[in-house]
């Protein structure tokens, strides 16, 4: 009897989760239709004046990122959970916590990774420079894979629940409150040409935290979930 | 080497309702242990607390006379759950299923996977997507699991729910030569399942 290493275990997890989103990819755009729409709704609510639209940009930007990341967290473990697959992957000889990071991987790359794509797109049309873009962008990358990770962590708690996507977003929000108050006060500072390096250092921080701790509290959550 | 799954002394507690306690088993190589009782007595939890999926107020369950807590990558490793839920994707097809089943947990080969599929009647069925198949194909997937990775023990609950008599007379042989082999199965059962065999112990929850 041979186990199958630990990294051949993620890479077929990821694949599988990375299929099935593929095969359902009608659900896949509504994070980030959500957030482009959203995002564009702004300039014709509140005016197209330039001055304007930089100094509300990196907010909106950042919530409607935030927003998108919650809109898709409630489905992360919802189907595993129902059709049972997700006992099975608690049964697997491997640690549960390094299983459910893979999860939470492709979470991000499905929903995460093409707002930062779409974002430099947005960030013209709020009327930011090329600095700040940049800034938005990095902000961004730092910042949208802690969002997975706590909101994966609420997720898991609540999967048990029949309609838990209302205490999600209530356990979730004050945990994202940092997370957003960081970035967008470095896409602020950089647009008024200020030094960015503290909020990206606290972004970075935030970011190592939840990886090391968040898969441990996710597989707590999702064993408390099945039990 | 010998292996034995002991019950000691179990009790268990859902909501405010006490469904079991000082519950023992005892179960050696080769053996079935069937659970009786009817609905909604705690058979479900008896195997769940088996599989280690949920925790028993108290009690303990040995594998090898250690508790299962204590080494559970090895206990997995031995371990394959058929529960009330196939645990199959309906997105991807049989193969694809049993596929991630084997990277999650023990090797196996790609010709034990599709011989896996034939055991149970799906080989023809292998490469479309699970959502095309039947309630009963479906279970099917799921009974396919037990071939994989060389469990020793197998966990059932409910396994010919929703299968047809041809195919429960084919799971019986299926579970028969499990046992002959040196397995060990708990299951749950309302039909009479492999009941004319010696190997059978049956153990009944009262409400």
């Amino acid at each position: 009897m041979r186990r199958i290493g630990l990294g051949t275990a993620l890479l077929a997890l990821t694949q599988r989760d990375l299929t099935l989103a593929y095969r359902r990819r009608g659900e896949l755009a509504n994070p980030i239709l959500f957030f482009v729409i959203v995002t564009s709704l702004f300039p014709m609510g509140v005016g197209p004046a330039p001055e304007q639209l930089r100094n509300i940009g990196p907010g909106v930007i950042w919530v409607a990122s935030l927003l998108a990341t919650l809109l898709a967290l409630e489905a992360l473990f919802r189907s595993d959970y129902e059709d049972g697959s997700l006992e099975q992957i608690t049964l697997s000889p491997h640690p549960v916590s390094v299983l459910a990071f893979a999860k939470v991987a492709v979470h991000w790359l499905i929903t995460g990774l093409p707002l930062l794509i779409v974002s430099p797109l947005l960030a013209l049309l709020m009327q930011m420079d090329s600095s700040t873009m940049k800034t938005l962008f990095f902000s961004l990358l730092l910042g949208t894979p802690t969002l997975s990770l706590i909101g994966a962590v609420a997720a898991a708690l609540t999967v048990g629940l029949k309609r838990g996507g209302l205490l999600l977003t209530l356990l979730v929000l004050p945990l994202y409150v940092p997370v957003l108050i960081f970035g967008t006060s470095a896409v602020h500072s950089a647009a008024h040409g200020l030094a960015v390096a503290g909020q990206f250092y606290a972004l970075g921080a935030l970011l190592a935290l939840s990886i090391v701790l968040a898969p441990i509290a996710i597989a707590a959550a999702l064993r408390a979930s099945l039990n | 080497m010998t292996a034995k799954l002991e019950v000691v002394d179990l009790e268990c507690i859902r909501g405010d309702r006490r469904l079991f306690s000082g519950l023992n088993l005892s179960l050696n190589t080769g053996q079935i242990q069937r659970v009786e009782g009817p609905n909604g007595v705690g058979k479900t939890s008896l195997l769940r607390i088996i599989c280690g999926l949920s925790l028993p107020e108290s009690g303990d369950i040995l594998w090898q006379g250690l508790p299962i807590g204590a080494q559970r990558a090895d206990y997995c490793s031995g371990l394959a759950y058929v529960g009330h839920t196939h645990g199959i994707k309906l997105e991807l097809s049989p193969l694809e299923n049993l596929r991630l089943q084997v990277a999650l947990g023990v090797a196996d080969t790609e010709l034990n996977i599709e011989g896996a599929l034939e055991r149970v009647g799906l080989y023809p069925f292998r490469s479309q997507p699970c959502r095309t198949l039947s309630a009963g194909q479906c279970r099917r997937v799921a009974m396919a699991r037990l071939f994989l990775g060389q469990a020793r023990l197998w966990v059932l609950d409910e396994p010919v729910n929703g299968i047809d008599q041809e195919g429960v007379r084919e799971i019986e042989t299926l579970l028969e030569s499990h046992v002959s082999h040196g397995g060990m199965i708990v299951l749950t059962s309302h039909q009479p399942l492999c009941m004319d065999l010696p190997a059978v112990r049956t153990v009944r929850i009262d409400p």
